[in-house]
């Protein structure tokens, strides 16, 4: 600590350089949240699946209902604790681009089966209440403008007609990565106006009462339903989820090939902005030297210098990101949690002094084995 | 009087490790910013070609895709007799009454299941679409459960060889031919007869999903739009193909250009950084070579134009690394969900002239950004000192 002094001095004779280096390990960390943010935005169903949850979908695909007489017989499978369903709704808001996803559900067993989601119990009430209620995620509440006691008209695609919607209830996340952009309504009422498709549901949500059994509950729900014109695939939610990010590309490939980029370039520009600060100081180096600073000083020093450089950047990047990311999503709806999370910023600043360890290295172990007498004979 | 520009190739030769740390600096923004528009574009691509200038799409009026529209028998009728409709050689009207079902296929690669589009057609599709060809086998046969795939459809389903059998709704169904459909969406999906796979998932006869009409001209359009949305007994609309097309293809291509050109910036102005790290350093270290150049009677305007090429070479030189490494993506195949119809659509990176030209411009500002402020810096040296320092 005590050569701080001598660090910060080295870092303001070149101020310009060490401002634009600090600004370039800044702009890397900033994509570094960013990229972290968007990977999290599609992984998010993924990782917030809960463990205790299979989804029962069509065998032939998720867009072909299942009928509703199911919910009764999944219940009598042993360890199924709990059947709640869910339509797709697949409306239009005022506009095409303004996406987000509806479905009708069965309140009671399906607002159970996600204690994720919180509401108050007066606004619960009055969904219950009101035959053409529906309950929406407090950032999509905020992205339109909406209050409660709204009337709410959307355009159906697959049920023509335009059905309005009373909103009586926001919910909350009881996590920051939980996915509030949602648009919930009853099934009761769907099931009365729709033109078609009385009497099925999208997907069925089991939930069961030991996680450990879902295997084997996976296999005596599909098998009970196998053979008959509605053939079930029963799967973990966490398995479904993967599937379904597996199917938008491989966005992890292309998030970590753009990352790879980034970070190989940053590591060339530190790397040289060191180089440069010690080829010039060479004869300083060597009177250090003389004076009596041992070649371990030395080494601390200029790698003291690289990390202080990597250190602010970080701070600095990482910072921005999490601005940024306060901003909300940039696509407008395409992806629904835009939330940059901390265990993810202690990693970019972990990752920050890694590079600044890396690319303070060459120059400065060059640095510790400068004989004084080679530095000083050069000019 | 200009410096002659070999000063500068020399200078940035001489100082090559920082110069190649600039140009690697501006290659990595410009490989990402064209690798993304022609991930955009091919994606767009080819979705549009799956659309033909000279066919018509009609659907039930309000539905966004062939996926919520309800078309009847009946009306099937109406349409194939509506003026615009061309007639084949023997006469019959060149219209395809199509069902579409999303069916979970396993992938060759992973196993994992792969949304794949299945679509029942008339026996005329191939007519109707005259840019598809069969490239192996044969079409099948109306009446019969036979399939034919497309050229990418067969490259990621398991079991979709001619003589190969998939087990969909109930039905066996034989792989008798290959299809090959210029790279469009069809590509991605797998046809058959639309009466079998109507039966085969128990759905009501007669009751299709879309119709696609192959009009006599394309000028027909309005024609045949007037002479429908006119008749009480439909309600339906009438769409260019190419535009149905072009339209879903939107949200996806501007959320990958979204994500694109954000990610670009942020690297361009990291790019820039760097480039300017690279031009300071070199002004720093040439102090006395540019007072040299003042005293002898080079003007502070050409000493800026002097050091503003040399950034663009550097940036240029950037550029064009970027070009090649987004280059050799072309044509690589890629897969993703089309979320209006909810299945797999396969495309290919399109690196088009229009997209390096944009690229080569990106690394030119880069280039010009990186390279003023350093230069104006070297007019602004006060000679005497400058040929004074060691």
């Amino acid at each position: 600590m005590k050569y701080l002094p001598l660090v910060v001095k080295n870092l303001l004779r070149k101020k310009t350089r060490t401002l634009l280096t600090v600004l370039s390990i800044a702009v890397a960390l900033f994509l570094y949240g960013l990229l972290v943010t968007i990977h999290g935005a599609f992984y998010q169903g993924v990782e917030m699946a809960g463990a205790d949850r299979l989804v029962v979908r069509n065998r032939t695909s998720l867009i072909m209902p299942l009928p509703i007489s199911y919910k009764e017989r999944m219940l009598q499978i042993d360890g199924v604790a709990e059947v709640a369903h869910a339509t797709w709704f697949g409306g239009v808001y005022q506009d095409e681009r303004n996406f987000f996803v509806q479905f009708a559900i069965e309140p009671e067993p399906y607002l159970r089966m996600y204690p994720e989601f919180v509401i108050s119990k007066v606004q619960l009430a009055e969904f219950m209440r009101d035959r053409e209620s529906c309950l929406a995620g407090r950032k999509l509440v905020e992205r339109f403008g909406w209050k409660v006691g709204d009337r709410i008209p959307i355009k159906g695609t697959i049920w023509p007609g335009v059905w309005e919607f009373n909103l009586r209830a926001i919910y909350d996340g009881k996590r920051p990565e939980d996915d509030t952009t949602q648009f919930m309504f009853r099934y009761d009422y769907l099931d009365e106006r729709r033109q078609f498709g009385q009497g099925t549901v999208g997907w069925y949500m089991v939930k069961v009462k030991n996680p450990d059994d879902s295997g084997k509950i996976c296999r005596a729900i599909d098998t009970r339903f196998a053979n008959s014109p509605y053939e079930t695939v029963t799967e973990p939610e966490k398995v479904f989820m993967t599937g379904f990010v597996k199917q938008m590309g491989n966005i992890e490939l292309l998030i970590l090939s753009i990352g790879a980029v980034v970070l190989f370039t940053l590591l060339l520009v530190t790397g040289n902005t060191m180089a440069m600060a010690v080829r010039e100081r060479i004869g300083e180096i060597g009177v250090l030297k003389t004076v009596g600073f041992s070649d371990r000083a030395v080494l601390v020093l200029v790698l003291g210098e690289s990390m202080t450089i990597a250190g602010i950047g970080g701070i600095i990047g990482i910072g921005l990101a999490k601005l940024f990311t306060l901003g909300g999503d940039p696509t407008h709806g395409f992806l629904p949690v835009f939330y940059f999370p901390p265990a993810k910023i202690v990693w970019g600043l972990i990752l920050a002094t890694a590079v600044g360890l890396a690319s303070g290295l060459v120059p400065a172990v060059g640095a510790m084995r400068l004989k004084i007498v080679d530095a000083l004979r050069r000019v | 009087m200009a410096i002659p520009i070999i000063y500068n190739l020399r200078s940035v030769r001489v100082r090559w490790r920082t110069s190649i740390v600039a140009v690697l600096g501006i290659a990595g923004a410009v490989g990402v910013f064209v690798a993304m528009l022609a991930l955009a574009k091919g994606f767009q691509a080819t979705l549009v070609a799956s659309g033909s200038p000279g066919n018509a799409i009609i659907r039930r009026a309000g539905a966004t895709s062939e996926m919520e529209s309800v078309v009847q028998r009946a009306d099937v009728d109406i349409i194939s007799t509506a003026p615009g409709v061309a007639k084949s050689a023997d006469g019959r009207p060149l219209v395809s009454a199509e069902v579409v079902v999303v069916a979970s296929l396993p992938r060759r690669d992973t196993g994992t299941d792969a949304n794949v589009q299945i679509r029942g057609v008339s026996g005329l599709a191939m007519d109707v679409r005259d840019t598809v060809k069969m490239v192996q086998g044969r079409f099948f046969r109306p009446g019969v459960a036979e399939m034919v795939v497309g050229k990418n459809a067969l490259r990621t389903v398991k079991f979709t060889d001619v003589g190969g059998h998939l087990h969909l709704g109930g039905t066996d169904w034989e792989i008798v031919g290959v299809f090959d459909a210029g790279g469009s969406a069809f590509d991605s999906e797998i046809w058959c007869d639309a009466e079998v796979l109507l039966q085969a998932y128990k759905r009501p006869q007669g009751i299709y999903q879309s119709l696609t009409a192959h009009l006599d001209s394309p000028e027909s359009l309005q024609r045949l739009d007037d002479s429908l949305t006119s008749d009480p007994r439909l309600t339906v609309q009438v769409d260019r193909e190419v535009d149905y097309y072009a339209k879903q293809s939107q949200a996806m291509s501007a959320m990958i250009r979204v994500l694109g050109f954000l990610v670009a910036a942020i690297m361009g102005i990291g790019a820039v950084f760097g480039a300017l790290n690279t031009m300071y350093s070199a002004v720093s270290a040439r102090a006395r070579e540019i007072a040299t150049l003042r005293a002898i009677g080079f003007r502070g305007g050409s000493i800026i134009m002097s050091f503003l090429t040399e950034s663009v070479v550097i940036s240029l030189a950037g550029g064009l690394v970027g070009c090649l490494a987004a280059l050799t993506l072309n044509g690589l195949t890629v897969s993703t969900l089309n979320w209006q119809t909810f299945s797999h659509v396969a495309f290919a990176f399109r690196v088009t002239p229009q997209l390096l030209t944009n690229g080569l411009i990106f690394a030119l500002i880069m280039g010009v950004l990186g390279g003023l402020p350093p230069a104006i810096r070297a007019t602004r040296l006060v000679v005497a000192s400058a040929l004074r320092e060691l």
